[in-house]
């Protein structure tokens, strides 16, 4: 992506006396646009995720599902159980499944419903769109997390207090960071997807079959063979973010997220990036 | 009169040695409505989407004010791009459609009403979703979304289709006004008589090349003259001898690429009595276009 210094400023052709869009008398004298912000691109790209009735949902369903949750916690759970780490596992797993659906629709839509058109001709630049689109799903991944700490915050308390027990907060501010990580690194797995295929449909399909499908026959496959045992947390992604969410990782497992990551989402989304910088917008 | 869209030498091949594009080469000037004429899939598209950077190029090179498109800072404050009304998210309302441009450009907000007004739509109907509009809708959406950012040049792709005759005038007269302000428009068409109504200048492609341009005044004077007599043969004679290449039509007309003033010459001189003479306004223009579309849908049958 080439950022130009702006050259010689447009001049108009001839005077125009009034601009059409009765946006009053236009000045004789054209003032070069300054280049969009990359800031205002985010905050574009945020508006986009929110202002369809698909969208609204979506992100309604982030917070509808973590209140469920922590009902069906404060409902069915024994009260031994009303810790805070129940709350957050039971929020987080409607959010592990919401969030990369976000990250994938953020990308696909541009092309499903084909708003790339305008789009990519407003802002002519696909890695600054694409770029936008990555801060502004990334923001909304920790938001929502942060949405999930203050319910699961309040069903700690409240559902503690109906059982007439001590609220126990057996959740680190680092388990909660590598938590969030975790949620978001999944969104952006979502992303890549996205960004890959770049049909909303294709990319959920292979999201689930990736997360779904793929790693009870991993499993099988560890079990069954010594040698792909040894190798599973290099190469397996799914497999490596587990630990995330159990809140430790050795700096060895450390090593498989980065190693299994760079592999599965640093590589493609690469390839992802160069493939969208040139792929037609029908 | 300057040249403010320049298109050079522009080439676009698809694999399988498809060429959409054949060194293409034109310009628009500012001031004037040039109109981008072609069939169906002559390669008007392809073209008007290399311009502004939706697809890359093979070879050649599209400027806009001298510059690429992909160079200016904020292309929508310059050049109003519209190639496809209905590419728009079905689930967004027109309002927020406009409003997500006038973010991006960095506009005040006021600038959307007053789009919603220039392109008359209303206040219920932009709060529609856009896959409740009709085409005519969808196309006025987009030149409100085109003019936005006041920009002084027009990029249209078939800007008409879907158009009511009333639409369609209210169209014309926008961009006479928008050309007459100063302001370029290039807008394309697989109408001719849409296109000739409201152009200066013309542009032909067929098939991904060039065959026609220039002014409209031009290109139907290019056509040539039509011209009878009481004795045919002896105008064939005349025209003959004064060296007139002409081509005789079975109902008596004589058509040639020369002037009425040098086919009344020849007439004059070999006392040839002329019951017509005139230019053969446009319908060379119009002959070679129905050509043009007769290639390419022999080409789609085979397909």
């Amino acid at each position: 992506m080439t950022t130009t210094v702006q050259t010689t400023p447009i001049t108009p052709p001839t005077t125009r006396r009034a601009t059409l869009g009765g946006g009053g008398g236009g000045s004789p004298r054209r003032s070069t646009p300054a280049r969009i912000p990359l800031q205002r691109l985010v905050t574009v790209e945020l508006r986009k995720m929110f202002d369809t009735r698909s969208g609204f949902w979506l992100m309604a369903s982030i917070v509808i599902t973590s209140l469920l949750a922590t009902a069906a916690i404060i409902v069915f759970a024994p009260d031994d159980q009303l810790t805070f780490d129940s709350f957050a596992a039971a929020i987080g797993a409607p959010m592990t499944v919401i969030l990369p659906m976000v990250g994938i629709l953020a990308v696909t839509s541009e092309w499903s419903q084909r708003s790339g058109l305008t789009t990519f001709t407003l802002v002519p630049h696909r890695g600054r769109v694409l770029g936008a689109k990555f801060l502004a799903a990334t923001s909304v991944g920790i938001g929502s997390m942060f949405i999930a700490l203050v319910v699961g915050v309040l069903g700690t308390v409240g559902g503690s207090a109906i059982a007439g027990v001590d609220p126990v907060w057996d959740v680190t501010a680092a388990h909660f960071a590598l938590i969030v990580l975790g949620s978001v690194l999944g969104m952006l797995f979502g992303f890549m997807l996205g960004l890959l295929i770049r049909s909303s449909a294709g990319a959920i399909v292979t999201y689930f079959v990736v997360t779904l499908v793929l790693p009870p026959l991993l499993s099988l496959l560890a079990a069954n063979q010594k040698w792909f045992a040894d190798l599973r947390p290099w190469v397996d992604y799914t497999y490596a973010q587990g630990p995330l969410f159990d809140g430790r990782l050795s700096s060895q497992q450390w090593q498989h997220l980065g190693v299994a990551g760079s592999l599965w989402f640093l590589l493609p989304l690469a390839i992802g990036l160069l493939i969208v910088r040139r792929a037609e917008v029908k | 009169m300057l040249a403010m869209i320049t298109v050079e030498a522009l080439t676009k091949t698809y694999g399988r040695g498809m060429t959409a594009v054949d060194d293409v080469s034109f310009t628009a000037a500012s001031g004037r409505v040039t109109g981008f004429l072609g069939p169906n899939g002559a390669g008007k598209s392809t073209t008007m989407r290399i311009m502004v950077g939706l697809t890359p190029a093979t070879s050649g090179t599209a400027t806009v004010g001298g510059r690429r498109f992909t160079e200016l800072p904020n292309p929508g404050r310059e050049v109003g791009v519209l190639l496809d009304a209905s590419a728009q998210h079905a689930g967004r309302t027109g309002r927020e459609i406009l409003t997500l441009a006038q973010r991006t450009m960095g506009l005040p907000r006021t600038r959307v009403q007053e789009m919603l007004d220039l392109v008359s739509l209303t206040s219920e109907e932009a709060d529609r979703r856009v896959r409740d509009y009709s085409l005519g809708m969808r196309q006025r959406l987009g030149i409100g979304t085109a003019l936005l950012g006041d920009p002084h040049v027009l990029i249209l792709d078939e800007p008409a289709n879907g158009l009511d005759p009333a639409g369609i005038r209210w169209m014309r007269d926008l961009l006479r006004g928008f050309a007459d302000g100063g302001g370029t428009v290039l807008l394309s068409s697989h109408l001719l008589h849409e296109i000739e109504v409201v152009a200066d200048d013309l542009v032909v492609i067929g098939n991904g090349r060039i065959v026609a341009q220039g002014t409209k005044a031009e290109l139907l004077a290019a056509a040539g003259t039509v011209a009878r007599a009481r004795d045919t043969a002896a105008l064939e004679q005349a025209m003959r001898h004064a060296g007139l290449a002409f081509s005789a039509h079975a109902d008596g007309s004589v058509h040639t690429d020369a002037t009425p003033d040098q086919v009344g010459e020849a007439a004059l001189s070999a006392h040839v009595v002329l019951t017509e003479l005139r230019t053969a306004d446009g319908a060379g223009l119009e002959e070679m276009f129905l050509e043009l579309t007769a290639d390419t849908q022999r080409e789609g049958a085979a397909a």
